[in-house]
């Protein structure tokens, strides 16, 4: 009876199993404790901006240095400032990522390319907010205010969309690319008719994580034009469109940093109501990206 | 002899230092199948994309000599798309297009500038028909071409290449993915095709190129070892390595 059964695990195996266990427990011990901080965040927040929070809220402006009214003014200013970031930099990121991606040679040329593509994606925001005053005002005599912040803000998002821009396409296998060629089809039908359409959602998702980005800074804003205080029309088409592109402007990340610190008595709600408000509008905005990606996802078309 | 329609002179092909094919010449006279055989990696996949000119692609890839269509260089064909309609391309994985059934077939046609419905129409199904897919995907040409089978979108990257009706039909190891019977099938429609076009295929099964073709040329490390009518490769081999490679005692 040489043979011992075996189906008895051996000391070994015995010993690879617990190990297996408390890797299994322990990355999922440190997964759950991320969730409590954002969980704890939210839930404060929302606690004690519960009292200020009402359609008023929204729509009212702001009076009293931001202790009392609402926070239209700066809402609209944010949702100006992202939309016309977005208008600038979307284009320019794409086509960038684009030509990187599609048509630059592998050469000393465009690897020098990243690197300033990345470089620039760590450059400290406060950094950019000197260079959008150099650059803009300073050098080209622009004045501060809305379109002057939304390109500072547009150069810090540049590195984000041609990054993910990049991705995007890289996940479009080449043999797609080399069939159309082979078709006699040029690079830009090729790119036209498969490439973009299949990478549309890792695109769209570097677009919305701009979005998130470009309506959360405060650095390069307060720079730039944003202001604690304007007068807002009280009603009619200026109510809806309040800056013009030169205009100082007021926007909810700048309004939070200055009610929170520089203003004594400000009311706890004052304060938590428009953090809310900015970091419900992020969620949100990351939310459909999520979705899209969802939908996106769902339909791989091979 | 028949005048080449496709004719190949010192044609060297570099990837940066790298040589990767080496002063191959030879010929081919129109409606005929040249087989070219040889092992992995001497140099054949990089031939076919010196004929349409697709090396062009590939970064730090170069050629030297002249590849002759119909007597003309290649290089010195203004349009290279048009070099490209010429020359219809098989690759070793099937690459169905993210596309329908449908649109995969019309999309050379398309990027050329046919947007005519029944003209369209009238060109999948001709194509399908040649490619012996049409019977199994008539009722579903909406269908994602990625969704098919191995063997059924080889035969629709057949049909694709079909679409602009070449003169030359280029195919490289069409059969390493796929099923013997979908082999069985494509080979049938090759010689049929032979009465329309040239066809130039790249097989690493010497016995599929014996089936198939008028004359072989063998290709081992970057060089042409040896070219001529099939049987006599085959029977007669005037290179010792040749009728090694083909007998199967190495490669």
């Amino acid at each position: 009876m040489s043979s011992a059964n075996p189906f008895i695990p051996s000391a070994y195996e015995l010993d690879k199993e617990k190990r297996a266990q408390l890797a299994r427990w322990s990355t999922l011990a440190v997964t759950v404790a991320l969730l409590i901080p954002v969980a704890l965040i939210l839930t404060l927040i929302a606690l004690k901006a519960q009292p200020a929070l009402s359609w008023e809220y929204l729509t009212g402006d702001v009076s009293r240095s931001g202790a009392a009214g609402g926070i239209w003014g700066p809402l609209m200013g944010t949702f100006y400032l992202t939309l016309l970031c977005l208008a600038i930099v979307a284009p320019i990121g794409i086509l960038a990522g684009v030509y990187i991606h599609e048509y630059a040679p592998d050469n000393a040329f465009t690897r020098a390319i990243m690197v300033a593509v990345t470089s620039l994606a760590g450059v400290p925001s406060i950094v950019h907010a000197l260079f959008g005053l150099g650059a803009f005002v300073a050098t080209l005599g622009m004045p501060k205010g809305l379109l002057t912040a939304a390109m500072t803000l547009s150069v810090m998002t540049l590195p984000v969309i041609i990054t993910s821009t990049r991705e995007a396409l890289s996940s479009v296998p080449k043999n797609f690319r080399e069939a159309c060629w082979n078709l006699g089809a040029s690079r830009w039908q090729t790119i036209r008719t498969i490439v973009l359409p299949n990478s549309f959602g890792g695109i769209l998702t570097g677009v919305i994580l701009v979005i998130a980005r470009a309506a959360g800074e405060t650095a390069p804003i307060m720079f730039m034009g944003a202001v604690m205080w304007l007068r807002i029309a009280p009603a009619g088409p200026e109510r809806l469109m309040p800056y013009g592109l030169n205009d100082e402007f007021m926007a909810l990340s700048n309004h939070l940093n200055l009610i929170s610190k520089d203003i004594p008595g400000m009311p706890e709600e004052m304060k938590f109501g428009s953090a809310l408000v900015l970091l419900s509008l992020i969620l949100f905005i990351n939310g459909i990206a999520s979705l899209v990606r969802l939908r996106l996802r769902r339909r791989k078309r091979w | 002899m028949s005048p080449a329609h496709l004719e190949l002179r010192d044609l060297s092909v570099w990837y940066g230092s790298k040589k990767a094919l080496d002063e191959v010449s030879f010929s081919v006279p129109r409606h005929h199948v040249l087989g070219i055989v040889g092992p992995a990696n001497s140099g054949k996949s990089s031939l076919l994309k010196t004929i349409n000119r697709t090396l062009e692609f590939i970064d730090h890839a170069r050629t030297e000599g002249t590849v002759l269509l119909d007597g003309e260089n290649v290089r010195d064909i203004p349009n290279v798309y048009s070099l490209r309609r010429r020359i219809g391309m098989v690759f070793p994985l099937p690459v169905g297009l993210p596309l329908s059934i449908y649109d995969n077939v019309a999309y050379a046609p398309r990027r050329m500038g046919i947007h005519h419905k029944p003209q369209l129409d009238a060109l999948v199904e001709n194509c399908l028909r040649d490619a012996v897919l049409w019977d199994e995907v008539k009722d579903r040409l909406d269908l994602l071409g990625t969704k098919l089978s191995g063997g059924q979108q080889q035969r629709l990257t057949l049909a694709r290449a079909l679409s602009l009706e070449p003169e030359i039909l280029c195919l490289d190891e069409f059969s390493i993915a796929i099923d013997p019977v979908t082999t069985m099938k494509i080979e049938e429609v090759l010689m049929r095709l032979k009465e329309r076009m040239t066809i130039i295929l790249v097989t690493n099964l010497t016995q599929q190129a014996r089936r198939m073709a008028d004359a072989v040329a063998f290709i081992n490390a970057s060089q042409l070892v040896e070219w001529g009518p099939t049987e006599q490769l085959f029977n007669q081999p005037a290179k010792e390595l040749t009728g090694r490679y083909l007998n199967g005692e190495f490669g």
